[in-house]
């Protein structure tokens, strides 16, 4: 019994906290755990969500992306602007394959050339915002048409009671979900997280295997840049600055290591929500906005040690 | 070689060149400035050089604490939030305590966060990207939290007079940019503290079994990389004499590429501070020309990610040192 309790403990003891969490500022805000209210921190946690999704699959092989806050500034400059001129439909393709490109080009320079995925990452992260500007001349972009294009449903739209782009986020989240877990790709993502050596001398090309997360990557912050641009109906050149961060945030939150090989889908849609949950609790209990920031520093160092904690055994290194 | 009787120039000669293989980036920096005073008559003045130097100290001072805290194969993200709140406590307690107090409790405060960064991760064995990462979001809040959001302005203007000292064309700053690079040169090459680095760095298994006491160190070189933040916060506050709640932002990446633009690497065990004088100057000296010669600043941000990753791909080649990941 005391061996369940602690295995149950060390595995879930993060939700068990979040859960903990949630029924306090229940008890304090009435209007906390409202189907209403969900549905707005789940609104609003669907752009970093759509964006962690991808970026847990880098992580997951041993990997960073720090330039998805920068790209998904110039896809939603990009999408918006092609909505102007191109119309709806092209813009989102355009989006997409944009997306899709950036990703591929830190994939060729981390998983091909094998330089440090931290540093191109943070060079793509220069290089787009140097070419957000240089797109939009420094100025702002916004849908012209804003109330009578069907593209704002991406951002704005119900379907059967929910949020359009919390459909999009749950849609993509299950999808990423069945590849990471019933896939040849997702066994490979976490062999070459887990011990790439091993993995290269299994068969694995590990190169390709890289590449790929990286373009899957851009591909989920295309998405996101879509959600965007609807919801917000414009873009600045600001606009995903600082995203990285709290995409990786919400990634490590999860217990998706760092090092690579562990973590799921799941606990990034867990983990990302927990922040989106801590913001709108703090907001409802009459806190500035900043007070969550720092919430959030103790959750990440608390929620990280006793995960590393319960696997190692010990609470100390 | 052929000659045997002339191998002591040429050993000099080898030896010149592997240092220069190894501080590569000064064959750039050199290459950067040729450039630019062809391409700008104002770039090679003293004035202007006097101004790099002091633009590039600012970074500067953070890059001598990143590259401790990198060469024992570590990250700190959280130096542009510690610079923030260092800067707006030296000039939110002046009115209160007086100036060198509050100068003092500023410098504090940064080696106060150093050293909680510095336990987290030894003790807790988390990577350090994630301990500082945490850092860098909450220790913007107690910024946002004391300054209420506000930019703070100084009082009495004579804070902002305390850096006006200058030596020939070289500001303060920058001298004491240098000294401290210099110093912890000296640390690093001439101290057990500093042979322990890269001990650390190189690998932690085998420091730690030769009996380094490797908690107590990474603790003292994140406290080191506090406590530089905070002297960059300081100086920063006294230049523009205000500290903004936002000050800082983003800089942690600025001083990162610096450091790793001058060929040190994340895995820790390799590099030195000329490496980081040179990568500190090489950034300072592209984004001076290029304002110089009126480019738009997106091509700042462009050539800076460009030579970033050229700068991956040359040491690489010249090195075969190359990260796995």
């Amino acid at each position: 019994m005391q061996q369940s309790i602690n295995t149950v403990l060390r595995r879930h003891g993060l939700i068990l906290g979040f859960l903990v969490f949630l029924a306090a500022v229940a008890l304090s805000a009435d209007a906390f755990l409202t189907p209403g209210n969900i549905l707005d921190v789940l609104r609003q946690v669907s752009i970093t969500g759509m964006m962690a999704l991808g970026v847990t699959f880098v992580v997951l092989t041993g990997r960073l992306d720090l330039s998805v806050g920068s790209l998904l500034t110039l896809l939603t400059v990009i999408v918006v602007d092609q909505h102007n001129i191109a119309g709806p439909f092209p813009a989102i393709i355009m989006t997409l394959g944009a997306g899709i490109l950036i990703g591929a080009f830190n994939g060729i320079l981390v998983g091909f050339v094998g330089l440090n995925a931290l540093i191109v990452t943070l060079a793509m992260l220069s290089f787009l915002q140097g070419l957000v500007l240089f797109y939009s001349g420094g100025s702002n972009v916004n849908v012209q048409d804003a109330q009578n294009t069907w593209f704002a449903v991406f951002g704005r739209g119900d379907f059967l009671g929910l949020p359009v782009p919390v459909i999009l986020f749950l849609l993509g989240a299950i999808i990423a979900g069945l590849v990471l877990q019933y896939t040849t790709f997702g066994r490979r993502v976490y062999a070459v997280g887990g011990n790439e050596t091993a993995s290269v001398f299994s068969g694995v090309d590990a190169r390709w295997t890289v590449f790929w997360t990286y373009v899957l990557s851009g591909l989920t912050t295309g998405f996101a840049a879509i959600i965007m641009g609807s919801r917000v109906m414009g873009a600045q050149n600001t606009i995903g600055q600082g995203y990285e961060l709290t995409v990786l945030a919400g990634v490590i939150l999860g217990g998706t290591s760092l090092l690579g090989g562990s973590g799921s889908i799941w606990r990034t849609v867990i983990g990302i929500s927990m922040l989106g949950f801590i913001q709108n609790g703090l907001l409802l209990l009459g806190f500035a906005y900043y007070v969550q920031w720092l919430v959030t520093w103790a959750v990440i160092i608390i929620a990280v040690w006793i995960d590393l904690g319960a696997k190692r055994g010990r609470v100390f290194a | 070689m052929s000659h045997t009787m002339d191998s002591r120039p040429n050993r000099a000669l080898s030896a010149a060149l592997s240092w220069l293989l190894r501080n590569h980036i000064w064959v750039f920096l050199a290459l950067t400035v040729v450039v630019f005073s062809v391409a700008s008559p104002y770039f090679l003045t003293v004035h202007n050089i006097g101004n790099i130097l002091t633009q590039g100290a600012f970074i500067g001072i953070l890059a001598i604490g990143m590259t401790m805290v990198m060469i024992d194969g570590e990250i700190d993200l959280s130096v542009g939030a510690i610079l923030a709140l260092a800067s707006a406590l030296a000039i939110g307690l002046q009115d209160h305590m007086g100036v060198w107090p509050a100068i003092c409790l500023g410098l504090l405060s940064g080696a106060a966060l150093g050293f909680v960064n510095g336990t987290l991760v030894a003790l807790s064995g988390m990577h350090s990207f994630v301990v500082t990462l945490g850092a860098l979001i909450g220790i913007r809040g107690l910024v946002f939290v004391y300054t209420g959001e506000n930019a703070l302005m100084v009082q009495d203007f004579s804070y902002t007079e305390i850096p006006e000292i200058y030596i020939g064309p070289i500001s303060i700053t920058a001298i004491i940019f240098f000294a401290m690079a210099l110093f912890f040169q000296w640390v690093l090459s001439s101290t057990r503290h500093g042979r322990e680095t890269y001990a650390v760095g190189d690998n932690i298994e085998a420091a730690h079994g030769a009996g380094i006491n490797v908690k107590r160190h990474k603790i003292i070189n994140f406290t080191i990389c506090g406590t530089l933040a905070a002297v960059c916060g300081i100086l920063l506050s006294m230049r523009l004499g205000t500290a903004e709640p936002n000050a800082g932002k983003v800089w942690e990446l600025w001083t990162i590429i610096a450091v790793v633009l001058g060929g040190i690497r994340l895995q820790g065990g390799f590099g030195s501070m000329w490496m980081t004088i040179g990568g500190v100057l090489t950034l300072a000296v592209l984004r001076n020309g290029l304002r110089l010669l009126n480019t738009p600043n997106y091509v700042e941000l462009m050539v800076m990610g460009a030579v970033l990753v050229l700068a991956l791909v040359l040491d690489k080649l010249l090195n075969h040192g190359g990260d796995e990941r």
